[in-house]
């Protein structure tokens, strides 16, 4: 199996933080790999497979989480999950920019 | 943060009468009500509210857990309670099991860093599976309150 995870780091956008709703999306989305998946924050890390993990982040508004994704579709799920955080949920729709 | 911080004990409710998600979620905030809470007035758009997040995807996270959650400007402070309920309550879990241990949250409007952290709490007591399995087994609210005052570290 690929020894060297796969890294990218992303930048929480979303208001309400990492929040339950789209952490279940990820968590969801992650066991659908065969990969590995950690997430980091500030020297934590959690299994990216579990809510229950992914609920010690708390993760507000501006946090950075460091994906790191090992196994042999690593990097689809490395696009997939990082797609996933950079996406507004529904009833966050995203701020409209201001001319 | 602590559990204990935003568990209102006089709330907790030991022996759920509820047989479905809406009968805990209404069993959980009229228990908060009766508390004094939040103002009566404000019920039943709490419980709509709680409603409507679930309707966008369960709160049941699994391993018999469920944390019913809403943000709702008749608070203002972070309040929560804890639930049990014995037989199991079919929630729509994400691991198709009934739930048997519920932690509701509501939270002020303004403040997610709050609602995050209390989260990370909930996380951190109930992913001991003793800690689970002794709530499970609590009848009263005074065993919950011990059980919670012995969870934290």
């Amino acid at each position: 199996m690929n020894g060297e995870p796969l890294v990218q780091k992303v930048v929480i956008t979303n208001p309400q933080g990492f929040h339950m709703r789209p952490m279940a999306a990820f968590a969801q989305l992650a066991s659908h790999f065969e990969s590995s998946v950690k997430v980091c924050r500030e020297g934590q890390s959690v299994n990216g497979k579990s809510i229950l993990d992914l609920m010690l982040l708390a993760a507000a508004q501006g946090s950075e989480l460091t994906l790191e994704v090992a196994g042999s579709d690593a990097q689809a799920a490395l696009d997939a999950l990082v797609q996933l955080l950079k996406m507004p949920t529904e009833d966050e729709p995203p701020q409209p920019t201001v001319a | 943060m602590r559990m204990s911080d935003f568990v209102v004990r006089e709330a907790i409710v030991p022996d759920l009468p509820a047989t479905n998600k809406e009968g805990v979620i209404r069993a959980m905030v009229e228990s908060l009500r009766a508390a004094g809470q939040f103002r009566g007035a404000d019920l039943e758009d709490i419980i709509r509210a709680i409603l409507k997040r679930e309707f966008l995807g369960s709160t049941g996270i699994g391993r018999g857990v469920a944390i019913p959650h809403t943000k709702h400007n008749s608070v203002e402070r972070l309040v929560g309670t804890v639930a049990i309920s014995q037989k199991g309550i079919a929630f729509d879990s994400l691991d198709g099991e009934p739930v048997h241990v519920f932690v509701l949250l509501i939270s002020p409007q303004d403040r997610p860093g709050d609602h995050l952290r209390a989260l990370e709490n909930v996380s951190r007591s109930l992913r001991d599976d003793n800690f689970v399995r002794a709530l499970r087994g609590a009848t009263t609210r005074e065993e919950i309150i011990a059980l919670l005052d012995r969870a934290e570290h």
